[in-house]
């Protein structure tokens, strides 16, 4: 049978920002899958440097609307230690706290996303309801829905009053409620068993070598996260679970989202009820001195590192960014090889992928005018050739 | 007579066509939040179409990158006449923060004809809705 390439994207129905995926298909079976980056770079470490560092936390609070919180925490914890400052212990709970809001109005999303992939918009519809709970309270407490604009250098900016606690301790019942359901719906209802079982299958080898993060990497089995490994913030101090799943596949990553937002309220009314008294933040200094400093924090996606350099002025010497979906995207390319046509959508939708996370990098061949970032073994045949002829191509 | 009638269908049902053009996803989640339960566009007859050319509003977010300029170009173009562009958020204004950087071009109405503006970062979905009602209102007073 004869192959055929379609193109898909970059401006295309079924996610909401713009990617090219070139898959070539046999029949029903796609044979080969190239994954197109690039189309939201926007140069932000570029810009990062010429910008203060106050004004860069608004920067990288827009790397991403949706983990918008977990930017600005890995950059402030890294000006924070080039800076030898110690948060104060009620800001770093603070901080804690709405990073978990995140995660679970995150993985609220996903999983309405996940239902419209597969053409469940019911689902869609009642996720998304059920997220503008945890909006809500995200509004009172931040000031804003999206780009909360919370961090700061040396802690965060607002103060948790005693009403707004409780009003947090009432939207966590709520939502257990809600949660409950969504697990319920993804254990037994049939449009997503049959949807996502078997789809996508990461074994622990793969999702090991292709640098899979995050939920990802939890369902294929690995015991893995951030918060556990190396704590940020108050995480070594909250008692929470890390929740993995051995069936390897979109369904896997279902179940372990949704019983991670569980986990997510549990750690919130812990903090709320725990919450330190004192205060909630310090002033810092304009100008940073010099120095390097490397931080990671659990985004909702995944595994989110920043690394900082200041050179003893106001603004950064470098910055460099890796986000969750980059890490992420080349599981995609090969987990697509071999699936059905119809499953595209769900296993490129089952990393949860963040466009603007990831476009920070690009790979444009010019002398070939290729149109395609390459996959690992390409990338591994390029670097060897590359050092074979001494540095030329 | 049939003039009164076509402007009548348009105004009660805008088909809107959501274009990113390198946005944060910041305003994407929320013109997605303003179709949601809570707000529900659709009471409008505001319905999310999956290709530009079914659309009559489209709705761009995002302060245009390099690489999608030419994309935001054909997409625009292939939206039928009478067609009406509204733009959400501050980068797809002016740049907002993006202003300066190499691959940007600081706001859509640098590229293709902008309708009504949406400011804020993100506008909330109140906000979303309420420049498409402005928007549909002024169509109905010619």
């Amino acid at each position: 049978m004869a192959e055929v390439t379609i193109p898909i994207g970059p401006i295309h129905p079924a996610l909401k920002e713009p990617e090219r995926f070139m898959i070539t298909i046999e029949g029903e079976t796609v044979v080969a899958a190239d994954v197109r980056i690039g189309h939201i770079h926007r140069g932000i470490e570029k810009l990062a440097e010429s910008k203060t560092y106050i004004q860069n936390l608004y920067l990288t609070e827009r790397i991403c609307g949706i983990c918008s919180f977990t930017h600005t925490t890995n950059f402030s914890q890294a000006t924070e230690e080039i800076l030898g400052i110690e948060v104060p212990k009620r800001g770093v709970y603070l901080r804690t706290i709405v990073n978990e809001l995140e995660r679970i109005h995150s993985h609220l999303l996903w999983i309405g996303v996940a239902g419209h992939e597969m053409g469940f918009d019911t689902l869609f519809m009642y996720s998304w309801d059920d997220r503008e709970i945890v909006q809500d309270l995200l509004e009172i407490m931040t000031g804003n829905r999206v780009n909360y604009a919370y961090n700061t250098i040396g802690g965060v900016r607002r103060d948790m009053s005693p009403e707004i606690a409780q009003k947090a301790l009432k939207a966590m019942d709520k939502l257990e409620v809600a949660m409950q359901k969504y697990i319920d719906i993804g254990l037994n209802e049939d449009t997503i068993l049959k949807r996502t079982q078997g789809v996508g299958v990461l074994s622990p080898a793969d999702a090991r070598r292709l640098t899979a993060v995050g939920p990802r990497l939890r369902a294929s089995g690995i015991k893995y996260d951030v918060r556990k490994a190396d704590p940020h913030a108050a995480y070594d101090e909250v008692p929470f679970e890390v929740i993995t799943s051995d069936t390897h596949d979109v369904h896997g990553q279902y179940v372990v989202r949704a019983l991670e937002t569980l986990e997510s309220i549990k750690m919130v009314r812990w903090m709320v009820t725990n919450l330190p008294d004192g205060d909630y933040r310090v002033k810092t200094p304009r100008k940073v001195p010099e120095g390097e400093s490397f931080s990671r924090t659990e985004a909702p996606r995944g595994e989110d590192i920043h690394w900082l350099v200041a050179n003893g002025t106001d603004k950064p010497e470098r910055l460099k960014i890796r986000a969750p979906t980059y890490a992420n995207i080349a599981n995609v390319a090969f987990n697509l090889k071999g699936a059905h046509i119809a499953d595209v959508p769900m296993i490129v939708a089952g990393i949860d992928p963040c466009m603007g996370c990831m476009d920070r990098v690009i790979i444009i061949d010019a002398d070939k005018k290729t149109q395609t970032v390459t996959d690992e073994a390409g990338l591994w045949k390029f670097a060897n050739d590359w050092y074979a002829n001494g540095g030329k191509k | 007579m049939f003039e009164n009638l076509v402007t009548w269908s348009r105004v009660k049902s805008p088909w809107v066509y959501h274009l990113n053009s390198g946005s944060c996803n910041g305003c994407d989640i929320e013109i997605l939040a303003a179709l949601m339960p809570r707000f529900d566009a659709e009471r409008f007859g505001v319905l999310l179409q999956g290709t530009p050319r079914h659309a009559d509003v489209v709705v761009a977010t995002g302060p245009v990158t390099e690489q999608l300029k030419e994309k935001v170009i054909r997409c625009y173009e292939q939206v039928p006449e009478p067609k009406f562009v509204v733009a959400v958020g501050q980068c797809a204004i002016s740049g907002a923060i993006f202003d300066g950087s190499y691959c940007t071009h600081g706001g859509i109405d640098k590229i293709i004809p902008v309708n009504a503006y949406i400011p804020g970062c993100p506008p909330k979905p109140e906000a979303i809705l309420d420049g498409v009602v402005k928007l549909l209102t002024s169509l109905t007073e010619g």
